[in-house]
Order: structure tokens, then sequence, then C-alpha cells
């Protein structure tokens, strides 16, 4: 727990403040592009997990949705990245998620049933929330190339109707 | 003095042309926004959902019908009652949707 909340803030000061900081400090196109990719795979991992361990229909139905979902986004983040000729770049934020997400996966790991079940869908709630923050706040303002900006806008809209649809089986659990 | 035959014919287009015909209304799906949001149409209409994502979407009423809309796919449904429904894509809750069906 205070592995993931150190690193959950850690994330969102990267994150978070960049946009105050010297222009350099601003993400560049194959950083961006790395962040936003992670952050797929990161959800596409927890929701693998969920499949294994959860027995609930919605969450079940819910994470084969985040699979779905996010598997096309990232075939579209490769496709242009190999149009464009951008190497993702790995960089601290996409460490901190990352980190921040295999912290998140042992505690999921220690729990069974319903109580998986609703730290499960409340961490989802939360990641998509932080998400969501970070690509209108830093990423979306910080891309330079329109295709990339676009399909970050596209994973906006995405990532917030996942967070709605979370926060809809989150009600249903309890 | 016309033929009876073609005031038969005559009396038989009117009663074919009289009730409205049923129309087909696009509604596309591009970056998960439905386009147009909101459409006018009448009891035996079909609405067409052109999917142009590559996310697979849904057209859901709450407590009423719900058409799946696969992705790069179309799919459609013929409007049966009157009234006006919002409806909302039940993996992404955040498009929206609105059909008011006339009689």
């Amino acid at each position: 727990m205070l592995i993931r909340h150190t690193a959950a803030l850690a994330a969102m000061l990267l994150l978070g403040t960049a946009p105050l900081a010297q222009a350099a400090d601003k993400p560049t196109d194959p950083q961006i592009a790395h962040i936003a990719y992670t952050a797929g795979v990161i959800d596409v991992e927890a929701a693998k997990q969920a499949l294994k361990k959860s027995k609930n229909k919605e969450v079940l139905a819910f994470a084969k949705d985040m699979v779905r979902d996010h598997e096309a986004v990232n075939v579209q983040a490769l496709d242009l990245v190999k149009k464009l000729k951008v190497t993702p770049e790995d960089n601290d934020t996409s460490k901190a998620l990352t980190k921040a997400a295999a912290g998140e996966r042992a505690k999921l790991a220690k729990l069974k049933g319903a109580a998986f079940d609703k730290a499960y869908v409340d961490n989802e709630v939360a990641y998509h929330k932080q998400v969501d923050g970070a690509l209108e706040t830093l990423l979306i303002p910080s891309a330079s190339n329109a295709e990339l900006k676009s399909l970050l806008e596209t994973g906006l809209k995405i990532f917030q109707g996942h967070e709605q649809h979370a926060e809809h089986v989150a009600s249903m659990l309890k | 003095m016309v033929p009876k035959r073609h005031l038969w014919i005559a009396l038989a287009l009117t009663v074919i042309a009289a009730p409205v015909k049923a129309e087909t209304i696009q509604v596309t799906i591009d970056k998960l926004v439905f386009s147009p949001a909101t459409v006018e149409a009448k009891v035996g209409d079909t609405i067409e959902w052109v999917n142009k994502d590559m996310f697979a979407h849904t057209a859901t009423v709450n407590g009423g019908w719900e058409v799946m809309i696969p992705p790069k796919k179309s799919a459609s449904l013929t409007l049966k009652a009157a009234g006006a429904v919002d409806y909302f894509c039940r993996f992404h809750p955040n498009m929206k949707g609105h059909i008011a069906v006339a009689p």
C-alpha cells in the first residue's frame, strides 16, 4: 500500500509539475508514446489478473472489455510510431507507473472473492482517473505530432469511458 | 368516362403512396462520438450505426433495447415504439445519443 502510494505520488508529481516546469522538462513525443503505451499495458495486465481470479460476472465482463479496448489502442499506437519512425523511449514516468502497478498487482494477488473484486474495480476507477489527468494536463498538451495528439485524445475518451464503466461496476458490487 | 380499371389503379396508387415510407437513418461512430447525436425518426424507421472505430461499442437504452456494434462494422435496429429515448455505449458510458421516435 505504501509502496503503491509512494510510486503513485511520484508519478503524479512527475506528471503534475511538468507543465509548470521549463519546456525542457516536457516529455518528448517518444517519451509520450512510451507512457501512453505503458499505461495501456498496465491495465491489460490488471485485467488478466482479474480474469484469472474473479468469479463475478460483471467484473469478468469489465476485465474482458479492458483487454479488448487497450489492446486495440496499443495496436494503433504501435502502427503510429512505426509510421512516424519514432522509437518509444523509456522514462521516469513510465517507470513510476510500472512500479506502482506491480505493487498493486502484488496487493491484489493476496485477495480473494468479493474482496478482490472490490479492490480491483476500485483501483480501476482510481487508475483511470490518474491516467485521464496525465493525458489532459501533460501528455496531450506536450505532444507535438498532430497524429500522436489525436490518438491521445481518442485514448482520453476511452479512459474516461472506462472510468465511468468502472464506477458503474463498483456501484453494482455494493 | 374513365374506365373502371384506371380508377382502380389510381386508387391503388393512392393507397400505396399514402403511408410514409420507412427510412434508414445512419448514425456514424467515430472516435467515440455518435454523430448525429440526436436523430428524429418514426416508428418503422431503421437506425443504422456505422462504427468507424477499432473499438466495440453498444447502443443501449437503460431497461430497454441494446444493439452491439462490433469494431469497423455496422448494426441496425428497427424502431417499434414511439417516444424519446436516450441511449449510451455500455462499454464507454461517456458516449451518448438520443432518438425522438414519432408515431
